[in-house]
């Protein structure tokens, strides 16, 4: 037996186990905080327990004086600065944008800003020491919630004069995308329906599981920088050009990173004053934050009030829909904070075929954590809504949820379509997910057991949620980007590297933190030059090897980076052809390529690419004329977004007992074009279900009245276990994606896109009957314990009280 | 998550351990399983001069037989509880409680003295205590007392026992053949109950001869539903619900996160209905 004759006929398609998670799981390997350098020191933040207060002193000698402490830096230490962490897109010139620095010396403008950073030579005694800080606060009133920010009465910054950051507008008549949405909704008024609601998307904290953690090596050249991020290369531009440090002078390396869901898509503070402690001490320095600190300090996601107005005809064909949204930034415009509920704007009216627009969205600061990309940014806000007003239109025409849907989507053999917020889907097929999802759900069965608990008042409900979602990912074409005034460009670089002993380096500019990037990557290119996958090896996440990229976020890296892979694989090939002709002695139009070998047609004659490659680094026959390598490079620029989209059926039984939701089941089909590894898409399909129904369920953070952020521990802030889900059925249909070569889709952030209004569309379909028509997330036990009270106290026929009892 | 620094002791006597304790004062504190403690050290919620181990004292593990009753030890872990035999045929309501407490990992750590002592009314191992009558075994330089656990719990995270004493038994009457249930309400798996009823009957015939009932997170100690015990006698299963819904009545919930009080008297009720017909098999 040899390991030759088991591998698959085709890597792609192979459920792999991934290679790198023996190293991931047993924590055996280089997360930060394992990273221990000779001489290095400890930080200790001090932080800001006040929402906003001024800062009237700071006395750092008890602390100074304490054990082992190397030196206490306040602002006013660092006269130079430490850096800004930037707002990378402004959505509208006019954007009030608050300077966010690293460390501040006046002014708080949320609880757990740093005021102090403490050295020690070890970890406890920074810690110990920054207890001794001292530090006078003189409060200030604060703003927290959005709508109270909305009326300028409490300012979360008093110089800006007000709390509103930037209002952006798509509207369809303007952009000539479509119809003038206020004639639709007047024409509903008149004769027709008018579905008017409010939604409120909780705020959430991405809670990834590795702490973020930073180690800055000042010694040498270049300063070295290990960080727990998603964006190194992003992270190294914004330290060169806030800091004035040389861009060269700076390798950032994102080694093993343990998870992110966004939340590590941000320059931090925290990163910024480690690496001045290390420069300003000549010393490597470390700081890793403890839970506590990362659930207040990295930044939440969501928080959206959402006031929504959909027209349609009497038979339900919508005919227009009004987005107004208020967007709570936070006490400071993160990374693309603002942009996030921006992204909304091509996704509220997702697979449905509304003649009119219009979406309208307000961002405001308060005196909270800053808020920027969460798993999903901004599509799942906008799914939310959508899908929750399709149910309620279905309810109101009277006809089943997937009727409403099927009469309004897009059919399949009208992609591309191009949508009234001006995005071309390239390809689609929402009949057949809808088709599929029905059948593995025993829809119409579920529907029968629905109304045999209805009839016979049974004490626990069931209700069945759909959610057919659409969303763009892949983000993104770097024009598109540019007219959105968005810092960054989209495109992704790669760079293949051909060793002497035929094994093969792949450097990709996107930045894994548990996505399973060096198991497809290395599926992908062991189809596509004909090696073993295991001579593939993938290098990412560090300036200086990577050092073209763009990172990772948005869903990206398959549809963007992966294809710039396989651009460069070809390239490889197309030069490897003109040494292989050579060594073959053959014309190169008489070679034929497969499997990794260039023959020569119509003979026995061949050469692999492998041997091409030792041929080259040894370069002692060689055409004239051509460079003697192989190594090929590529940089790739979609044209346009990806569309996956997928249809999702969940099933909920609600104890109106108690008020708590089960699920009983779920299913979705999502079509996410070609998939390089089925085991890699089950897992971020489930990963991002879970994610998408435990806002559905369980999570919000809260802040009390004084901002100090009451869900600070998971005791209070309800992350789910795998002991709080079911088995999901996950399936797929295809419809390949037209704008890469691999056919493929984003799937990072489907499955908490879609899953979260299928979860609460299911409770409010259970209680449907009782007189419930919306439950403000979390739907927590006690919630829906209250809303059943409160409609049977206000439609006190809608129920039979003595069968619920 | 670093804890202030402090002394460490680990006796290996209870006698060695209330000598270190008389010592330290009110500075120290008692670690047992440290489920509890040390998330409170590691969030410096507390900084105890000296942490007191009581690990390695084997005298306090173990569950064994004392006539009527079943004695466990202080230091026995959760995991003990559940794998005991004794538990489960003399004492029910307390292994069907024990089995909701958290994950594996945690239940291998955590110990029954630990819980107790620590006093915290969203625990699960207080309320079937005090249901089955339990009785608290109390070591100080005087000797062992004996305190029942009505007495026990004085208030939240406040029980009888002394700056100066220590927990060293719990000692719980045979409830043999006795059926039992613990509803348990939480929002997620890994949770502190929101609200919970422990549940122990006798029946004959269907009809309930005895029922004890006790109530998690339903003020700031365990309680007992006594007035709820003595309805059920004489009745069954289809008498349950009128009973059962006032179990929560007079009783002065938190208000938190997870629920209000009147929501969490309304769960009571619920949930004692259910618990009942479940004990009743």
């Amino acid at each position: 037996m040899t390991a030759v004759e088991d591998r698959p006929a085709t890597e792609i398609g192979t459920r792999r186990l991934r290679k790198e998670d023996q190293r991931l799981i047993t924590g055996r390997t280089r997360w930060t905080d394992n990273i221990t350098l000779p001489g290095m020191v400890h930080l200790a933040m001090v932080r800001s327990p006040h929402a906003h207060a001024t800062i009237t002193g700071i006395d750092t000698s008890a602390a100074a004086q304490a054990a082992n402490v190397i030196a206490v830096y306040t602002a006013a230490d660092f006269p130079e600065g430490l850096g800004v962490c930037a707002n990378a897109w402004p959505i509208t010139p006019e954007q009030v944008t608050p300077d966010h620095l690293p460390m501040v010396g006046d002014r708080v403008a949320c609880a757990g800003e740093i005021v102090a950073v403490v050295v020690a030579r070890s970890a406890a005694e920074a810690q110990d020491a920054a207890e001794l800080v001292d530090v006078d606060f003189e409060e200030l009133p604060a703003v927290l919630d959005a709508m109270e920010a909305m009326k300028d009465e409490v300012l979360a910054h008093p110089s800006k004069g007000t709390n509103k950051s930037a209002f952006w507008q798509l509207d369809s008549a303007a952009a000539g995308t479509g119809g003038n949405v206020e004639e639709a909704i007047a024409a509903a008024r008149a004769d027709g329906i008018l579905i008017e609601r409010s939604y409120r998307q909780q705020r959430l904290i991405p809670a990834f599981m590795e702490p973020r953690s930073t180690v800055v090596d000042p010694t040498g050249e270049q300063v070295t920088m290990w960080t727990s991020t998603q964006i190194p290369h992003i992270l190294r531009f914004l330290i060169a050009a806030t800091t004035g440090m040389s861009e060269s002078k700076i390798r950032v390396i994102a080694p093993d990173v343990g998870g992110g869901f966004g939340g590590k898509l941000q320059t931090t503070p925290e990163e910024f004053i480690t690496l001045a402690v290390a420069r300003r001490l000549g010393k490597p320095a470390k700081y890793t934050e403890t839970r506590s600190e990362s659930l207040l300090s990295g930044h939440h996601g969501r928080d959206q009030y959402q006031k929504l107005t959909l027209a349609a005809t009497k038979d339900g064909t919508v005919t227009g829909l009004k987005v107004e949204l208020v967007a709570n930034l936070g006490a400071y415009i993160a990374i693309v904070g603002g942009g996030v509920p921006v992204l909304g704007a091509w996704m509220f009216n997702a697979i449905y075929k509304f003649p009119a627009y219009q979406f309208n969205c307000q961002t405001v600061l308060t005196n909270t954590t800053w808020v920027d990309a969460y798993r999903g940014a901004g599509r799942p806000e906008a799914t939310y809504a959508i899908e929750r007003l399709m149910d309620e239109l279905a309810a109101e025409v009277g006809v089943d949820p997937l009727t409403i849907r099927e009469k309004n989507w897009i059919r399949h053999d009208e992609f591309p379509f191009t949508s009234v917020a001006g995005m071309t889907y390239d390809s689609g097929n929402y009949e057949a997910a809808t088709a599929r999802a029905k059948e593995l759900f025993g829809y119409d069965e579920l529907r029968a057991e629905q109304a045999r608990r209805r009839a016979s008042g049974d004490p626990v409900q069931l209700g069945i949620g759909v959610s057919t979602f659409t969303e763009m990912c892949g983000l993104a074409p770097s024009r598109v980007l540019g007219s959105l005034s968005y810092g960054a460009g989209g495109w992704e670089h790669a760079s293949i590297r051909m060793l002497p002993t035929g094994k093969v380096e792949v450097v990709t500019g996107t930045s894994p933190h548990g996505q399973g990037h060096e198991t497809a990557w290395s599926q992908i290119v062991a189809d596509r030059l004909g090696v073993p996958f295991e001579d593939v090896e993938v290098l990412h996440g560090d300036t200086q090897i990577a050092y073209k990229g763009l990172d990772t976020y948005g869903s990206r890296s398959l549809v963007v980076g992966a294809e710039a892979v396989v651009r460069a694989a070809d390239k490889i090939i197309d030069k490897a052809k003109v040494f292989a002709a050579h060594l073959l002695e053959a014309s190169a139009d008489d070679l034929e390529w497969g499997a990794g070998r260039f023959h020569v047609k119509g003979t026995d004659k061949g050469v692999g690419i492998t041997e091409v490659a030792l041929a080259t680094f040894a370069s002692h026959n060689y055409p004239e004329g051509v460079e003697p390598g192989i190594d090929a490079d590529a940089t790739f620029d979609p044209d346009t977004f990806s569309f996956p989209h997928g249809t999702h059926l969940c099933a909920m039984e609600v104890d109106t007992e108690t008020g708590q939701s089960r699920m009983r089941s779920y299913v979705c089909v999502d079509d996410i074009g070609h998939i390089i590894n089925p085991l890699i898409v089950e897992g971020q399909v489930h990963g991002g279900l879970v994610q998408g129904i435990a806002q559905a369920l369980w999570e919000d953070a809260i802040f009390d009245d004084n901002g100090t952020l009451v869900t600070g521990s998971f005791v209070d802030y309800t992350l789910p276990s795998a002991a709080d889900t079911i088995s999901f059925v996950t399936e797929n249909t295809t419809s390949p994606s037209t704008t890469n070569t691999l056919g493929t889709k984003g799937v990072g952030e489907a499955g908490t896109i879609a899953s979260t209004p299928a979860v609460v569309n299911a409770i409010v379909d259970a209680l449907r009957p009782h007189g419930v028509h919306d439950i403000q997330m979390p739907c927590t036990p006690q919630r829906v314990w209250r809303a059943l009270q409160s409609a049977r106290s206000t439609h006190p026929g809608s129920t039979d009280e003595g069968s619920l009892q | 998550m670093i804890p202030a620094a402090f002394d460490y002791v680990a006796p290996t006597s209870v006698q060695e351990a209330l000598a270190v304790l008389a010592q330290a004062g009110d500075d120290a504190k008692v670690l047992g399983g440290g489920q509890s403690l040390l998330p409170i050290l590691r969030m410096r919620l507390n900084a105890p001069e000296t942490v007191i181990d009581l690990g390695r004292i084997d005298a306090l593990r173990g569950i064994s037989e004392d006539g009527d009753a079943l004695v466990i030890g202080a230091m026995t872990t959760y995991a003990e509880v559940l794998a005991s035999d004794l538990v489960r045929d003399h004492a029910l309501v307390l292994h069907k409680a024990v089995a909701t407490i958290a994950d594996p990992q945690i239940r291998h750590r955590g110990t029954v003295g630990g819980a107790l002592v620590h006093a915290d009314p969203a625990g699960d191992v207080g309320a079937p205590v005090l249901a089955l009558g339990g009785e608290l075994v109390i070591a100080g330089s005087g000797g062992e007392r004996r305190v029942a656990a009505a007495d026990f719990f004085e208030d939240l995270f406040t029980t009888a026992v002394g700056d100066d004493e220590l927990l060293v038994a719990v000692r719980i009457p045979k409830h043999t053949g006795w059926g039992a249930a613990y509803e348990k309400f939480v929002r997620v798996a890994q949770q502190w109950s929101i609200v919970a009823v422990a549940a122990t009957v006798r029946a004959e015939g269907g009809t309930i001869t005895q029922a004890r009932i006790g109530l998690t997170n339903m003020g700031s100690t365990p309680l007992r539903a006594t007035a709820v015990e003595d309805a059920l006698v004489g009745k069954g299963a289809g008498d349950l619900a009128a009973i059962c819904a006032s179990a929560g009545a007079g009783t002065n919930p938190p208000s938190d996160l997870n629920g209000d009080a009147d929501y969490r008297r309304h769960l009571a009720g619920v949930l004692t209905r259910r618990a009942v017909a479940a004990a009743l098999g």
